[in-house]
């Protein structure tokens, strides 16, 4: 990281070199919290007008030129509610439950490689650790559904269980065919075997049906709609949220945007060269690949944006349907496929 | 292999709809459907179907067509609707007749079902366009429906 490390030095300048180290730390994390409750407010926004234009309305406008400030004011009023919840709830888990959701987006944040440089942390298992850190998110929802002592909080905390569970099986699966391609779990790497040629043009055939079934799973993962039975505010009394007020309620809702982003980026690290531009018309300026990164992300984005606006929501039956008699099966002869692809040398490379 | 097919027809239906609402998005501009309230206070038309109140309409000789049946009264699921209703003779034919002396409407527990409407068989009563209803004494959302002085119009009731 060479801006930290240009950091580093302009720190050591100024304090003992002791506690350089952790106050390094802290202001990496600080960053990265400013980014977050950033990123949150504004994919809200985001939302909102998507939506407002898929359905030919206008959406917020009011609030700041084109209603920019719409989501602080949100936000704002959010933390001036009263935090409330049931009597009977198991307070302590009650309380811990919604920074299980949101410390585990974003821990999932601190290792994406946003350019070559920016990055908080490279881990060696970067793949296998989002994968693993994903699924404690869910914990976090039954936790918050159980401890709140409340017939539908405990049934919408089931479901989503049920969901996000099932769903996970493919979003491991679809990234571990991509794996086999790049032979590496390092994000960095992934994106560096990307120089010759994007994995979904290098994986052709099967790395567009694992990005596919990618984009599907990763959809349910965020508990987006048409996969969002899991809190459907009205039509279900709002699943395992229902007892949480304020600024409790805001961090489960800031999650799920942020985890939308996080499945954006996840996808185009390893389908579509996170970082690098395409062809490499920007290659000799490296910073420019904050702008690609971000690019791709949001083109993601706004495709689940547009998944939302469209499609109805399923049944529960449906969406086991889907998962265990046709993502699942399809999934694994895709790894079968790849494989072969990958033994016979038949990628496309550049 | 309906699995296959069904893989296909599931992919195939799903692209349609992306592509009505992608032609939404693109056209969201031109087409948007909102109106912008405040500002266009002036202008702004309801539509014939809203239901802001319920209102009874009165002619130039300040007469309406309600009969006092309490049909409405009976009508309404939450007790909206009052009526204070008095017998008169009838100077023409000296038989007693039944008329209102007070349509009295709770505007603050009307939900707009609009059964009262639906139930008046002389059309006495209708919607109003208005919505802009916020007081600060919810008193002031209890109406005399009738004006003062009203009467009813001859041959409503024959
Ligand atoms: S609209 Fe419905 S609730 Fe309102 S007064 Fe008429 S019957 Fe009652
Ligand atoms: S408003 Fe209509 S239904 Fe009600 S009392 Fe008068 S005539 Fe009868």
């Amino acid at each position: 990281m060479k801006i930290a490390l240009f950091i580093h030095e302009w720190i050591v300048g100024l304090i003992p070199a002791e506690i350089t180290g952790l106050t390094q730390m802290v202001l990496i994390a600080l960053t990265y919290l400013t980014l977050f409750a950033v990123l949150g407010l504004y994919l809200v926004l985001l939302e909102r007008r998507v939506a407002a234009w898929f359905q030919l309305r206008i959406g917020p406008n009011r609030v700041g030129y084109q209603g920019l400030l719409q989501t602080m004011a949100d936000a704002l009023k959010l933390l001036t509610k009263e935090l409330t919840g049931t009597v009977k709830a198991d307070k302590f888990l009650y309380n811990l439950a919604p920074y299980f959701v949101i410390i585990t987006s974003l821990m999932a944040l601190g290792i994406f490689p946003f350019t070559k440089n920016l990055q908080a942390y490279d881990l060696n298992i970067g793949l296998f650790f989002l994968i693993a850190i994903s699924s404690i998110g869910v914990i976090g929802i039954l936790l918050g559904g159980w401890s709140s002592n409340n017939k539908y909080s405990l049934i919408g905390a089931m479901r989503s269980g049920v969901q996000t569970i099932s769903y996970e099986l493919s979003i491991g699966l679809s990234l571990l065919t991509m794996v086999l391609l790049t032979g590496s779990l390092q994000l960095s790497e992934i994106v560096e075997v990307q120089k010759n040629g994007w994995l979904i043009v290098q994986g052709h055939i099967p790395a567009i049906i694992a990005f596919m079934i990618y984009m599907i799973a990763g959809t349910a993962e965020t508990n987006r709609a048409p996969f969002d039975m899991v809190e459907a505010e009205s039509e279900l009394g709002a699943g395992f949220h229902t007892e949480y007020s304020g600024m409790k309620f805001a961090y489960f809702f800031l999650a799920e945007f942020i985890n939308m982003f996080i499945i954006a980026a996840i996808a185009t690290t390893v389908f579509f060269g996170g970082w690098l531009s395409p062809f490499g018309i920007t290659e000799s300026i490296p910073w420019l690949g904050v702008f690609w990164f971000l690019l791709k992300t949001f083109v993601l984005v706004f495709l689940m944006m547009w998944f939302r606006w469209t499609f109805p929501r399923l049944r529960v039956d449906q969406l086991l349907t889907l998962e265990w008699k046709y993502l699942l099966p399809i999934n694994l002869a895709n790894i079968v496929i790849m494989a072969l692809i990958v033994w016979l040398g038949l990628t496309l490379q550049f | 292999m309906s699995y296959f097919s069904n893989i296909y027809d599931g992919v195939k239906t799903l692209l349609t709809g992306m592509k009505v609402t992608g032609n939404y998005f693109l056209h969201s501009k031109k087409g948007a459907i909102t109106q912008k309230y405040p500002e266009n206070r002036d202008t702004l038309q309801m539509f014939e179907r809203f239901r802001g109140e319920v209102v009874m309409p009165h002619d130039e000789q300040n007469e309406h067509s309600c009969t006092g049946c309490q049909k409405c009264e009976i009508a309404c699921p939450n007790g909206s609707i009052e009526i204070i209703w008095d017998r008169v003779i009838d100077e023409k034919t000296g038989k007693k007749k039944k008329i209102i002396d007070k349509h009295i409407y709770h505007f603050g527990m009307c939900t707009q079902c609009g059964l009262c409407i639906d139930a008046c068989p002389n059309d006495a009563i209708k919607w109003a366009q208005n919505f802009e209803n916020s007081v600060y004494d919810r008193t002031q959302l209890t109406r005399v429906l009738n004006k003062p002085g009203s009467k009813v119009r001859a041959g409503v009731e024959d």
